[in-house]
């Protein structure tokens, strides 16, 4: 088990590698990567920043679940970080195991806590030359009103 | 226990690092403040003193925070020298 915020691009295949052995039947990958529109918007990069110390503490204690759960020791986590461009990989999962469910069903769920809890944010910027906190939870000036993914994902 | 420059006894207090992140740093325009507090505050306190700072009325009134690293309810009594961050939503991936 490993987690890496890294500022350099993530190598895939190597983590493939460094995750299994011959014991192994199923290497199971997920990769997020950046996409060239959100919410209509045509975007042109994101800048990934974090609260890096927590962060790495949230991904260690989701890969400690996935074992319970799961009973999948291997598993790496690697978020990268800064100034990304369209199709870069952000964040890679890999997880091995001898069979292939309990490698798809812990991958699926380190990406999915990932998502819920590491404090990572996205600075999306846009053709236009606007940039955006993605979900931002900022209280529009005119009408006061929170936005609703803030309450989607505040953790009680 | 501090003495101030002309002798008098002041009240203690306790300081905790308070840090902001993201959209929640841009609308206060720092990364960072130190709060002296009185000894008791819990995350409630701070949060109110934040929300009454310039540019504090962009936050909304009950953001998730984390104390020392750990989510926490706003009921969490501070002992002083916690690092309290208050976390906008979450986007990784």
């Amino acid at each position: 088990m490993r987690v890496a915020l890294v500022d350099c691009p993530i190598d895939v295949s190597s983590l493939i590698s460094e995750v299994s052995d011959d014991s192994c039947g199923a290497a199971s990958v997920f990769l997020g990567c950046v996409r060239n529109v959100n919410d209509g918007r045509a975007v042109t990069g994101i800048e990934y920043s974090a609260y890096r110390s927590m962060a790495e503490r949230e991904m260690n204690a989701i890969v400690r679940e996935a074992a319970e759960r799961f009973g999948v020791s291997r598993l790496i986590i690697e978020h990268r970080l800064g100034a990304l461009g369209l199709g870069d990989v952000s964040v890679a999962i890999v997880a091995a195991h001898p069979h292939r469910a309990p490698a798809l069903d812990a991958m699926r769920f380190a990406i999915e806590q990932l998502k819920r809890r590491v404090p990572i944010w996205k600075l999306e910027l846009y053709v236009d030359g606007t940039r955006e906190w993605v979900g931002s939870g900022i209280r529009n000036r005119e009408s006061g009103v929170e936005a609703p993914d803030v309450v989607a994902t505040r953790i009680q | 226990m501090h003495t101030g420059r002309a002798g008098f006894i002041l009240s203690e207090t306790m300081t905790v690092t308070v840090l902001l992140f993201a959209s929640y740093a841009d609308a206060l325009g720092k990364s960072a403040i130190e709060l002296d507090v009185a000894p008791g505050s819990t995350v409630r306190d701070i949060l109110g003193t934040l929300l009454a700072m310039p540019g504090g009325d962009r936050l909304p009134p009950r953001p998730l925070v984390a104390v020392n690293r750990e989510y926490a309810s706003a009921a969490t009594t501070l002992q002083g020298g916690e690092e309290v961050a208050v976390i906008p939503p979450v986007a990784g991936g």
